[in-house]
């Protein structure tokens, strides 16, 4: 059981500390441990450097503290979190912090990524130390002051205090504080005593936000710089034979039409300039193999089901002589499509690549992994491209992939202009890293009433669940117990899409217990807490959730929900499930309109240990609920003859305002060292959602979106 | 190239662009002011809407050609002191998730209060659903709205 141990991480070396140039202290750590020891931080600002740590602390001689902090912001909310974390063991008043987005140069860190619900979990330790130290530096340089024992001296909001009633402020002490040694242990704050962490703060972007200021990469120019459109080929599986751009060339302020590759860039003086001078281009396609579609898809993942080429991720005890001795099987297929991630900010980037240095700006969660895919491209040193991070307008798991960073830097190598690389819509969702179609079968063996055996398995386009996940509910709760999975590879571009695998493998597995029970004519929350039961106690150190902790975000549901009390009109579906190290159970409230299922409303249990950020966490939680929602009733995305179906918001259906169910959530209340909130939340809903037309309308549904299998012709919602 | 004025927030431009060129790629790229978003590019997202003439309208359908002697309002414009009470609810609920879309939101709310200063929640879902959330967000926009609305009466 792997919950309640914080990641470990090494103490030493891993914060550096400088008296600046300018006057205050610079704090240098690395939030992931990977900095060299011989390396201290700049004596001034301009020199700040994430080469050498990750992230920094500035605290000045007024007192005001400014964190830039590490991670990408794609909407999750870390760049208010994360320096939270740090102002609270630090003891400053949270309104003398700045928060400033760090950028990247790329050489020794191991996670500067905003992916996978990590970063609150990951800087959880180091981020409090950090503020730790920083504090009882400023406390030592006092005390010698006053001539008194560091012990016998206090902080709060920034003030340092000790038993003879002496005062003296963080800035007062700064200068002295950077030259002292820094201490190798120091006490973390007991949550009880936490003044910052827990306490409600709004998004630290929200004045530039509501005033429409340049914060995303789309927003970012410079003088000089070109716009850049890119036709690439309509299909999948297509390559260029050759292009006209006779009329591209005639349209104003097109400056340049570029080739590389199977792609024609248009570079032009404005965005419009550039997208109308690639729609003139003219351009032959060919291909040597037969392209994809959905039809395809759906017979090569149902005959990949049936067949026998598997890959065994977890095998406990002997399923097939469980479901040989079984006195019922029950066996149940469940079908997703591809999908894109729209996320509201078009791919975008900014590459300017010149003999000296590659410089790139935008939106991208891998900065890391950007530099070196770059230099890779480029032939270059990593050590001459240098990237900075835009707040991003959603990633959603897109902007983990760097095929438009690529895109630009290339653009801007054989133009040899600074350039700024656009895409239109119909772009983004025509050359996607899409969430692939998947299909799980999902066999119980029954014996005496009892389940005896879970055999679950994965087709899948391109890849396949990751490692982890077969050791997640119901893992160790059957004695026989398998997970196999197979797979298809495709042309189409496939990619990790916001709660990868669980966003579906949760919708199919929580309707699959739901129907168990009504097989079986047990209770549905019983047959999950009898399920639970057996996993207590295990020493199985594969198994990843804590059963104590999913029973208990069952128990507070069914009260919080009212789920025993029905309620007239109201039809309710259950659904819980852990991952991204959070436990996560939810209640859908589904009435009829003229017997079309709305859903009403959510209620969300979440344990994701200590809420370092009640507002954001809630946040989270309600957008993960509602976008599991939306994308299970309506997200749907068709292939045909290599080409999806749908490229613009006129044809792909998008959950909207008056189709949204109430959240409402509520926290498990407990001193756990907190998980991530981006991901866990959407995985249960589509579940909740199913289960709950299931009790409306006597509908099972299989596949998604439900709109589709819905037997009604209204719209849903 | 043609040569239009546009007056935008109150201050007059003159700027030089092919007349299909959409308002919202005017306002970006020539402008210098990009808190009104691209989104789609159709229509149908609503991250790009603007006021013209105090009614919201998508600048992405919107032709350089066609807007001249109107009055043209974007987020910038909505207030010079983020004091719109639109503005400060959006502060106070912390609407944002990514924030890309707020803009066009925010627009949109703040065009919808002048027509209806006292809507109910089926009222604000409504006149709210041809803006796009892809953080969904919503519950929060729908908050906003009430408080925003509660500014103002």
């Amino acid at each position: 059981m792997k919950n309640n141990i914080s990641p470990s991480f090494s103490r030493r070396s891993f914060i550096k500390t400088s008296a600046l140039a300018g006057g205050g202290m610079l704090i240098g750590f690395n939030l992931f441990q990977s900095c060299k020891s011989e390396v201290t931080p700049p004596v001034d600002i301009s020199q700040l450097n994430f080469n050498d740590f990750n992230a920094f602390i500035k605290i000045a001689d007024n007192g005001m503290v400014t964190i830039f902090s590490p991670n990408p912001e794609i909407g999750q909310g870390v760049k208010t979190s994360m320096p939270m974390l740090i102002a609270e063991e630090l003891d400053v008043s949270w309104e003398n912090v700045h928060v400033e987005q760090g950028a990247l140069d790329t050489k020794n860190f191991t996670r500067q990524v905003a992916g996978g619900s990590q970063s609150i979990r990951h800087g959880w330790e180091p981020l409090r130390q950090t503020g730790a130290t920083a504090r009882q530096m400023l406390i030592n340089a006092a005390a010698t002051q006053w001539g008194v024992n560091a012990s016998e001296c206090k902080t709060e909001n920034g003030v340092i205090s000790n038993a003879n009633g002496d005062k003296l402020g963080y800035g007062e002490v700064v200068k002295v504080a950077a030259t002292l040694e820094v201490p190798e242990n120091v006490t973390l704050k007991d949550p009880k005593n936490f003044n910052v962490i827990g306490k409600d703060i709004p998004n630290v972007d929200i004045d530039k936000i509501t005033t429409g200021k340049p914060l995303y990469g789309l927003d970012y120019k410079e003088e000089g710089m070109v716009y850049a459109s890119v036709l690439r080929p309509p299909s999948f599986g297509q390559k260029l034979v050759d292009f006209d751009d006779t009329n591209t060339k005639v349209v104003s302020g097109v400056k340049d039409v570029v080739k590389f590759g199977d792609k024609v860039a248009v570079l032009a003086s404005s965005t419009w300039a550039a997208m109308k001078g690639k729609k003139a281009l003219d351009a032959n396609w060919t291909s040597d193999s037969k392209l994809e579609s959905t039809e395809e898809h759906d017979k090569i993942l149902k005959d990949l089901l049936e067949g026998s080429e598997f890959n065994t991720l977890r095998a406990d005890g002997d399923v097939k002589k469980a479901f040989a001795e079984a006195d019922q099987v029950i066996e149940r297929t469940y079908e997703s499509p591809f999908l894109p991630h729209n996320c509201m900010e078009p791919m975008n980037f900014f590459a300017d690549v010149t003999p000296e240095k590659v410089r790139l700006v935008g939106p991208i969660q891998t900065p890391a992994k950007t530099a070196k895919i770059v230099a890779d491209l480029l032939e270059r040193d990593v050590e001459d491209v240098s990237v900075e991070m835009t707040r991003m307008g959603g990633g959603f798991g897109r902007r983990l992939y760097r095929d438009f960073v690529l895109e630009a830097a290339e653009i801007s190598k054989i133009s040899q202009k600074p350039i700024k690389l656009i895409y239109s819509r119909e772009d983004d969702m025509l050359a996607g890293t899409y969430r692939p179609a998947i299909k799980y079968k999902i066999s119980a063996s029954v014996k005496d009433s009892k389940i005896t055996g879970y055999h679950l398995k994965e087709a899948s386009v391109n890849s396949n669940m990751y490692g982890l996940i077969p050791n997640f509910f119901p893992a160790g709760a059957v004695e026989n117990y398998q997970v196999d999975v197979a797979n298809y590879e495709s042309k189409i571009t496939t990619g990790a899409w916001r709660a990868p695998y669980t966003n579906f493998l949760s919708f199919a597995e929580q309707s699959f217990f739901d129907e168990l029970a009504e097989v079986l004519e047990v209770d549905r929350i019983q047959l999950r807490l009898d399920l639970l039961q057996k996993v207590k106690g295990t020493t199985d150190e594969r198994i990843q959730y804590s059963p104590e902790r999913l029973e208990n975000v069952i128990k507070v549901a069914v009260d919080k929900s009212g789920w025993n009390t029905k309620k007239e009109g109201v039809y309710q579906g259950f659904s819980a499930y852990y991952c991204h190290n959070t436990h996560v159970a939810e209640v859908a409230d589904v009435v009829l309109d003229n017997d079309i299922p709305v859903v009403k409303k959510v209620t969300c249990v979440v344990d994701c240990g200590i809420v370092v950020n009640p507002l954001g966490a809630k946040n989270q939680i309600e957008g993960g609920v509602i976008d599991g929602v939306g994308h299970a009733m309506y997200g749907d995305f068709t292939f045909k003859d290599g080409t999806p179906q749908d490229k613009n918001f006129n044809t792909y259906r998008l959950i909207r305002i008056n189709e949204t169910p109430v959240v409402e959530t509520h926290f498990i209340e407990n001193d756990i060292a907190p998980t991530g909130l981006g991901e866990p939340t959407l995985p249960p809903a589509g579940a909740a959602v199913a289960n709950a037309i299931k009790a409306a309308k006597g509908i099972r549904l299989y596949k998604q979106p439900f709109i589709k299998y819905m037997n009604t012709k209204a719209p849903l919602g | 190239m043609p040569v239009y004025n546009l007056k935008v927030n109150g201050q007059s431009h003159t700027v030089e662009a092919d007349q299909d060129t959409p308002l919202l790629w005017v306002l970006r790229d020539h402008l210098d002011m990009v808190g009104t978003k691209f989104g789609c590019g159709i229509g149908q997202c609503g991250a790009c809407t603007i006021h013209v003439d105090g009614s919201a309208t998508r600048s992405c359908l919107l032709q350089v050609s066609m807007i001249e002697d109107m009055e043209i309002t974007t987020i910038e414009g909505l207030s010079d002191d983020a004091s719109h009470p639109v503005q400060q609810a959006w502060k106070e609920v912390d609407v944002p998730q990514c924030g890309y879309c707020q803009a066009g939101q925010m627009m949109s709310a703040a065009a919808f209060l002048t027509q209806n200063s006292n809507p109910n929640k089926s009222e604000i879902r409504d006149a709210m659903s041809g803006n796009i959330c892809r953080c969904a967000s919503y519950n929060r926009i729908e908050k906003a709205v009430e408080v925003a609305a509660s500014k103002l009466s």
